[in-house]
């Protein structure tokens, strides 16, 4: 399963961003081949549509669940006719590296 | 002038398949025709007779008002109905509608999520798979007034004491406080009759 976390830059140390349409960058995250990819956004700068932009982005990966701090109201639609779960975590102080293993501790109890 | 525009229906989920066909149609020449069924349409099907809700709690889910669903409903059943005597094939697509799901709040992590798949009942929290999870938007069930409301009033004959009208409960099995007397309706012909004879 693919999960799309938004993050303010392209390492394991940076921290969640708070925004979802207009973040730095998209971790795509494979919970099973534990594979990552830094995606830059470009919709970072967009003066209206990030949001939407930035889901067809996401989408175009084939991923199951966003991770952010927030989403913009035109998101949640979109979204739900996608089937992708959208997860708010309003944590600024946690790292791409925590969340990823917070990731690997459920998908390991939940194969046991 | 151009009529109020659609409100846009709330339909949960998607229907699991596209359409359906017949199948031994014993006087069909080529083609079957087609009806369209619409996502309002499967909706309101799926609402009013598969999770058995009244038009009005079904109104609710669907974010319209209740005769807007029994129009909805009505549609639909002709529809359906069309297609099973006359043979048609069925495709469900169309329709002025937009998907949306609940929030959850897990209460371990902290974090909010939804549920994009409401067939299966969510057990887990998606980030830490803890099942401390709970509903933050259930629509409490006081705030769907399931009585009609009811202007009128009941009105005593004998001394004129009023009351407010409950809807099923006629008037006559109420007693009037003050001289034991069994109450009307107002404005009905007999407490008309009992005006004119003032």
């Amino acid at each position: 399963m693919k999960v799309a976390i938004t993050s303010t830059g392209n390492s394991l140390g940076s921290h969640l961003d708070q925004r979802f349409g207009r973040c730095d960058f998209f971790v795509i995250y494979d919970t099973e081949t534990k594979a990552l990819e830094y995606i830059p956004n470009p919709n970072k700068e967009a003066l209206e549509g990030a949001g939407p932009a930035s889901v067809q982005l996401v989408a175009s990966r084939n991923v199951n669940k966003i991770i952010s701090g927030e989403f913009g109201i035109k998101i949640k639609s979109l979204l739900d006719s996608l089937k992708i779960q959208m997860i708010i975590f309003k944590e600024p102080d946690k790292k791409i590296k925590d969340i990823i293993d917070i990731l690997n501790n459920t998908s390991q109890t939940h194969s046991k | 002038m151009s009529p109020r525009p659609l409100r846009i229906r709330k339909v949960s989920n998607p229907p699991i398949i596209s359409g359906l066909k017949p199948y031994g149609n014993k006087s069909a020449h080529g083609k079957t025709e087609v009806v369209f069924l619409q996502y309002e349409e499967y909706e309101a099907i799926r609402l009013c007779d598969f999770e058995m809700l009244n038009h009005l709690e079904a109104s609710v889910k669907m974010n319209v008002s209740r005769p807007t669903v029994t129009r909805i409903y009505a549609q639909a059943r002709y529809k359906i109905a069309d297609a099973i005597v006359t043979g048609k094939q069925i495709i469900i697509e169309g329709g002025k509608v937009y998907f949306d799901s609940e929030w959850y709040v897990c209460s371990s992590c902290g974090c909010f999520f939804n549920h994009p798949e409401k067939q299966d009942t969510v057990a887990n929290c998606p980030l830490c798979g803890s099942s401390q999870i709970s509903n933050c938007d259930q629509i409490p069930d006081d705030s769907i007034d399931t009585k009609p409301q009811c202007d009128d009033g009941c009105i005593c004959l004998a001394c004129g004491y009023e009351e407010t009208h409950q809807s099923g409960n006629p008037c006559v099995n109420i007693i009037c406080p003050q001289c034991n007397e069994p109450m009307r309706r107002k404005n009905s012909p007999h407490s008309r009759k009992f005006k004119n004879a003032l």
